[in-house]
C-alpha cells in the first residue's frame, strides 16, 4: 500500500522564494505580499491509474522527489486516487496534517478536477485550494517509451503545481438565477423532440428553425427502417403537437443573430427573415382583423415565377410564393425574395380581407432571454458530384438516395411511381452504391462512416422488390453495418427477398448515350475479380456533412467542432449531450450522423440535461473573475476596450479614475489581466503571482 | 513526424531544452489531452502551465521565463475565430508580435518564442507541434540568456 511519510522541512531553493515574494500580492489588501506562502502546507497525492501512469514512469522516484519540494508537508500515492478509498486518503491527510493545499498528480484536470475539488472540500478546505498535475494524458500516455523523460517531467509538473497550490486562495462560486426558458436551434426530429420534452416539463421553449417549416430531413423520407413505418405518419403528429404546444414559441424562417451572456442568462437575438406573408397574428398586430395567411394557396396558383422545389430535391417545380409541402407547420406561405418579380398578382388575389402579403416586408430582430440552449442543426448531403467517377449531375440516371426517397414517396414528384429521370420508365435493374463519399480517404470524400446509409439502402432495395416485381436491386458495399436493434435481422430479410450483394467499391460508371443505361465497373472482392454490370438506374448513398450554417451558429454559442465540422460534445462517453459552454447542449445529427432512434434518444437526453439548471433555479459560476487592484490602477482605461463582454468600466473613486469589474459579465478569460501595463488586474485562480510562481518553480526550482 | 512510434532517443549528454508551454484550457490543453488519449508519442521537454485563454498571457510571463533561463516558450490556443472567449487569441497574437520584437532587440532569437493554434480535436497535430518546437529549440541550442543568468 501507499507509503506514508511526512516531509522534513526543506529550505526553499535560491531565487524561488525571492521571485515569488516580489511578485505575490496577497488578497486581503490586494497588492501586498501573501501571508499564505510562508505557512503553506501542501499535500501531494500521486496516482498510479493502475498501470496507466505507473507503467511508464518511476512512481517511487517521483514520490521521493516530491518530499523535497518546498512547502510540501505530505506525500502519498495510491492505485486509483479518484476511487472512494483514494479520495478518503486525501480527506484524512488534510485533517491529520493540517494541509492548506492539495496537489493531485494524475489524469487531466479537464477530467477529474471537479472530483478532487470535492475531496478537498470533504477534508475541510476550500475546494479551490486544489491544483492538478497532469501526468497521464500529457505525460505517461505520450512518453510511453521514455520512462526517464516521463519521470523527470512528472517531478517538474508536481513542483509547478505545488508552487501554484501554495499561493491559491479561497474562492466562492457565485450563484446566479436561471431564466425559466430554453431555446432549441433547428427543428428537425431532434429539435422537435427536445422542444416537446422541455415544453412538457413546463419550460417555455423557443424553437428556432431557419427554413419556413419544421420537420427537417425526416419529413423528406418515405419509410423508415427497420420497421418500415411511414415517416410522415409518425412525424406529422409530432409536428402538429409542436405547433399546438402552449409552451413552445415556434420561430420558423428565423436565424440566430447573436448570443450574449452565460448559463442561466443567455440573451439571444433572433433575425425573423421577412416572409413577405403575414401570419394571422402579425396581421392582427397591423390592425387587419381576421386577416393573414390561412394557407389557401390562391397566391401560388397565380404566381408566374417557376423554380425548383428544394424539398423535392429539385424534381418538382414551385412558385416564388410557396410552401415546401402540404404538411408544413406552420401553414403559412413564404416568398422567395430572390426570384420574386413583384408583379403584385398574389397581393391582388389574396384580397382586401386577408391582406396577408406584404412584398416590402423587412427582416425583424427579436430579443429573448433563455437559461439554456440546445443545438439541433442536423446535416446536409455531401455534394456527391465531387466524386466525378460516378457521374452524378452528368448522367441523368444517377441519383442520390434522398432523391430516391422522394421518387418512391406517394406524395413525391411522381406520386410514388418509381421511374428513372431520363425517360420516365420504371427501372428493371438498379445499382445502389454504399459508402458514396463516406469512409473515403482520398481527400475528396469524408473519412467517417455516415452510419445510416447501409440501413436505408437495404430499405430502398426492399421497397423496389415489394413495389416493382421483376426489378432487381444490386447493392455494392464495403461492409454492411447493421448495428442497431433488429437491424441485422432486417439485413437477412432483404437478402432473403432477393437483393444481390456485391462486396466492392465502384471505380467508374459510364453512360450509354443512346439508351442512357449505365455500365457500372467494380471489383468483386469476394470473388477477387473485376466485374461490370449494366443497370438502368444508379442510386448513390451519399455521405452526409454538417448543415450549411452550422459553423456560424456554433461560434455564436461558443461550441467547438471536431475536425470534420460536427459539433463537439463535452465528453464522448460521460457527457455526450453537453458542450464546453455551460448551458449549451447538443441533440441529433449535428453531432455526427445518427439515425432516427439515436437522434430522438439524444434529443431526450439533451432536453433532460437542459432542464436541470432551469428546474434547480440557479447555477454556480466558476469564480474566475477579474478584480481591480485599485492602488495599482492608473485609470488608463486600456482594459475596458479589451474585454469582449463589456465587463469593465472606468469609475470615479476618491477623485481619480479606476477600473471596475461587473462580475456577472466577466467570464474570466484574463485578456484584461494579460494586458494591464500596471499589473493592476487580479485574475482569480490565475493571478499573476500564481503563474509567475509556476514559471519560477519550473525554471529555477528544480534539480539544477 | 509525431505518431505512435517513440521519438528518437537523444544521445547521452546531449542538450535537453527547457521549454515552457502556456496553453488555453479550451482548445490546446484539450488537444494535448486528446493526443494522450490517442497515445501520440512526442518528446517530453515541454512543461505546461494551463490558463483559461491565451489572452491571459502577459508578456511578463514570457520575459520571466526567458530571464529564468527557458530555452523556448510555446503559447498555444484556439484557432482564430474559435476562441472560447471570442477573440482572446487575436489579442495574444498581437502582443506576442511585440514580444518577439523585444526578444530580437535584446539579441535573443525570436524563434524561441512560438504561438500555435491547436484545437480540441487535433491530438495528432499537437504531437507534431511539440516535436517541431523541440527540434527548433534544439537546433538553436541553449539560450544565451540562460547562460548569463546561471
Ligand atoms: C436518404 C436518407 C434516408 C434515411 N432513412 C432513414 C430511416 O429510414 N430511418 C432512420 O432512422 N433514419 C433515416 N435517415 C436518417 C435521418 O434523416 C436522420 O436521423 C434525422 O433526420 C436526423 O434528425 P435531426 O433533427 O438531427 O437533423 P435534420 O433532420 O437535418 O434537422 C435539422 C433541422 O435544423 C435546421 N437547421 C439547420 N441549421 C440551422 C441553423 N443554423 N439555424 C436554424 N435551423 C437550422 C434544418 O433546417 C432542419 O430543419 C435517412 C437519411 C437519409 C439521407
Ligand atoms: S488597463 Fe489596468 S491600469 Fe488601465 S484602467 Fe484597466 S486596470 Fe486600470
Ligand atoms: S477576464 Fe477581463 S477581459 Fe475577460 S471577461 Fe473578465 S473582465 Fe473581460
Ligand atoms: S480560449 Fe483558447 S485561445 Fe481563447
Amino acid at each position: 500500500m501507499a507509503e506514508r511519510k511526512t516531509k522534513k522541512e526543506t529550505a526553499p531553493k535560491k531565487e524561488t522564494t525571492a521571485a515569488v515574494k516580489k511578485q505575490a500580492p496577497k488578497k486581503a489588501a490586494i497588492g501586498e505580499q501573501p501571508e499564505a506562502k510562508k505557512e503553506a502546507r501542501v499535500g501531494v497525492f500521486i496516482c498510479h491509474c493502475g498501470t496507466n501512469i505507473a507503467g511508464s514512469m518511476d512512481i517511487n522516484a517521483v514520490q521521493e522527489y516530491s518530499k523535497s519540494i518546498p512547502n510540501v508537508a505530505y506525500v502519498d500515492n495510491y492505485k486509483y486516487m479518484c476511487s472512494m478509498p483514494g479520495q478518503a486518503v486525501i480527506d484524512k491527510a488534510i485533517k491529520d496534517n493540517k494541509l492548506t493545499g492539495v496537489v493531485v498528480a494524475a489524469c487531466s484536470p479537464r477530467l477529474h478536477e471537479p472530483t478532487f475539488r470535492t475531496a478537498t472540500k470533504e477534508g475541510g478546505l476550500n475546494p479551490f485550494k486544489f491544483e492538478m498535475a497532469n501526468i497521464r494524458e500529457q505525460n505517461s500516455w505520450v512518453h510511453m517509451h521514455d520512462p526517464e523523460g516521463a519521470t523527470d517531467k512528472a517531478k517538474d509538473a508536481i513542483r509547478i503545481a505545488v508552487a501554484k497550490a501554495s499561493l491559491l486562495e479561497d474562492l466562492f462560486p457565485k450563484s446566479v438565477p436561471v431564466e425559466r426558458a430554453a431555446m432549441v436551434v433547428g427543428a428537425g426530429v431532434a429539435g422537435m423532440q427536445a422542444a416537446l420534452d422541455l415544453a412538457n416539463a413546463g419550460i417555455k421553449t423557443y424553437l428556432v428553425e431557419k427554413t419556413p417549416t419544421i420537420g427537417g430531413r425526416m419529413s423528406q423520407l418515405d419509410k423508415t427502417f427497420p420497421t418500415l413505418d411511414c415517416s410522415q405518419c409518425i412525424l406529422t403528429p409530432k409536428m402538429v403537437d409542436v405547433g399546438r404546444s402552449e409552451n413552445i414559441e415556434l420561430m420558423t424562417y428565423c436565424d440566430v443573430e447573436s448570443v450574449e451572456g452565460y448559463i442561466g442568462n443567455f440573451d439571444v437575438t433572433i433575425r425573423k427573415k421577412a416572409r413577405g406573408v403575414l401570419t394571422p397574428k402579425e396581421a392582427e398586430a397591423r390592425g387587419i382583423v381576421g386577416g393573414g395567411c390561412n394557407g389557401c394557396g390562391d397566391c401560388e396558383a397565380v404566381c408566374p415565377v417557376v423554380q425548383p422545389n428544394t424539398f423535392e430535391e429539385g424534381m418538382k417545380p414551385r412558385k416564388a410564393i410557396y410552401i415546401q409541402h402540404p404538411q408544413v407547420v406552420p401553414l403559412i406561405y413564404t416568398i422567395d425574395k430572390e426570384s420574386c418579380i413583384k408583379c403584385d398578382l398574389c397581393v391582388k388575389i389574396c384580397g382586401d380581407e386577408k391582406r396577408a402579403i406584404d412584398l416590402n416586408q423587412e427582416d425583424e430582430f427579436v430579443k429573448v432571454k433563455v437559461g439554456t440552449a440546445i443545438l439541433a442543426t442536423g446535416y446536409d448531403i455531401f455534394p456527391i458530384e465531387n466524386k466525378t467517377e460516378w457521374g452524378y449531375k452528368r448522367y441523368e440516371n444517377v441519383i442520390t438516395s434522398l432523391e430516391f426517397e422522394r421518387l418512391i414517396c406517394a406524395s413525391g414528384p411522381t406520386g410514388g411511381h418509381m421511374v428513372r429521370p431520363s425517360d420516365g420508365v420504371a427501372p428493371k435493374k438498379v445499382a445502389f452504391l454504399l459508402c458514396a463519399g463516406s469512409r473515403d480517404n482520398t481527400g475528396i470524400g469524408k473519412p467517417y462512416c455516415s452510419r445510416f446509409c447501409c440501413m436505408y439502402s437495404l430499405k430502398h432495395a426492399h421497397q423496389l422488390i415489394e413495389k416493382m416485381p421483376g426489378c432487381q436491386p444490386y447493392i455494392f458495399y464495403m461492409d454492411i453495418r447493421s448495428f442497431g436493434k433488429m437491424y441485422e435481422e432486417f439485413y437477412y430479410r432483404i437478402q432473403d427477398e432477393g437483393a444481390k450483394f456485391i462486396r466492392g467499391r465502384v471505380s467508374n460508371i459510364l453512360e450509354d448515350p443512346a439508351t442512357k443505361n449505365l455500365m457500372v465497373y467494380a471489383d468483386d472482392t469476394l470473388l477477387d475479380r473485376p466485374m461490370k454490370l449494366e443497370v438502368d438506374l444508379v442510386v448513390l448513398a451519399a455521405a452526409v456533412q454538417p448543415a450549411a450554417d452550422t459553423n456560424r451558429t456554433r461560434k455564436l454559442f461558443g461550441v467547438s467542432c471536431s475536425m470534420d465540422g460536427w459539433l463537439l460534445e463535452a465528453h464522448p462517453k460521460l457527457n455526450p449531450c453537453g458542450t464546453t459552454t455551460a448551458g449549451v447542449f447538443l441533440a441529433g445529427a449535428c453531432q455526427g450522423p445518427k439515425d432516427i432512434p439515436d437522434t430522438v434518444a439524444s434529443a431526450e437526453g439533451a432536453a433532460s440535461a437542459a432542464s436541470i439548471p432551469i428546474h434547480t433555479g440557479h447555477v454556480e459560476l466558476e469564480p474566475y473573475f477579474a478584480q481591480c487592484i485599485e492602488e495599482k490602477c492608473a485609470g488608463c482605461g486600456m482594459c475596458v476596450n479589451l474585454c469582449p463582454y463589456t465587463a469593465l468600466a472606468l469609475v470615479e473613486k476618491d477623485g481619480r479614475k479606476v477600473m471596475q469589474v461587473t462580475e456577472a459579465k466577466c467570464k474570466g478569460c484574463g485578456t484584461c489581466g494579460g494586458f494591464c501595463p500596471g499589473g493592476a488586474i487580479w485574475m482569480n485562480h490565475f493571478a499573476t503571482p500564481q503563474i509567475v510562481a509556476q514559471i519560477d518553480a519550473f525554471l529555477l526550482g528544480g534539480e539544477q | 513526424m509525431a505518431g505512435h512510434e517513440a521519438p528518437p532517443k537523444r544521445e547521452e549528454g546531449a542538450f535537453k531544452p527547457k521549454i515552457l508551454g502556456i496553453l488555453c484550457n479550451w482548445c490546446s490543453y484539450a488537444g494535448a489531452d486528446l493526443a494522450g488519449g490517442g497515445r501520440i508519442q512526442y518528446p517530453p521537454d515541454v512543461r505546461v502551465v494551463r490558463v483559461m485563454c491565451t489572452g491571459r498571457v502577459d508578456p511578463l510571463f514570457i520575459m520571466k521565463a526567458f530571464t529564468d533561463g527557458a530555452d523556448g516558450v510555446l503559447i498555444s490556443g484556439c484557432h482564430f475565430g474559435d476562441c472560447h472567449y471570442l477573440e482572446g487569441n487575436y489579442k495574444a497574437a498581437k502582443r506576442l508580435f511585440l514580444v518577439k520584437n523585444l526578444l530580437k532587440n535584446i539579441g535573443l532569437e525570436d524563434k524561441r518564442l512560438r504561438m500555435t493554434f491547436v484545437s480540441a480535436s487535433e491530438g495528432a497535430k499537437w504531437g507534431k507541434v511539440i516535436t517541431d518546437v523541440v527540434k527548433t529549440v534544439e537546433e538553436l541550442g541553449p539560450s544565451p540568456l540562460a547562460e548569463l543568468t546561471k
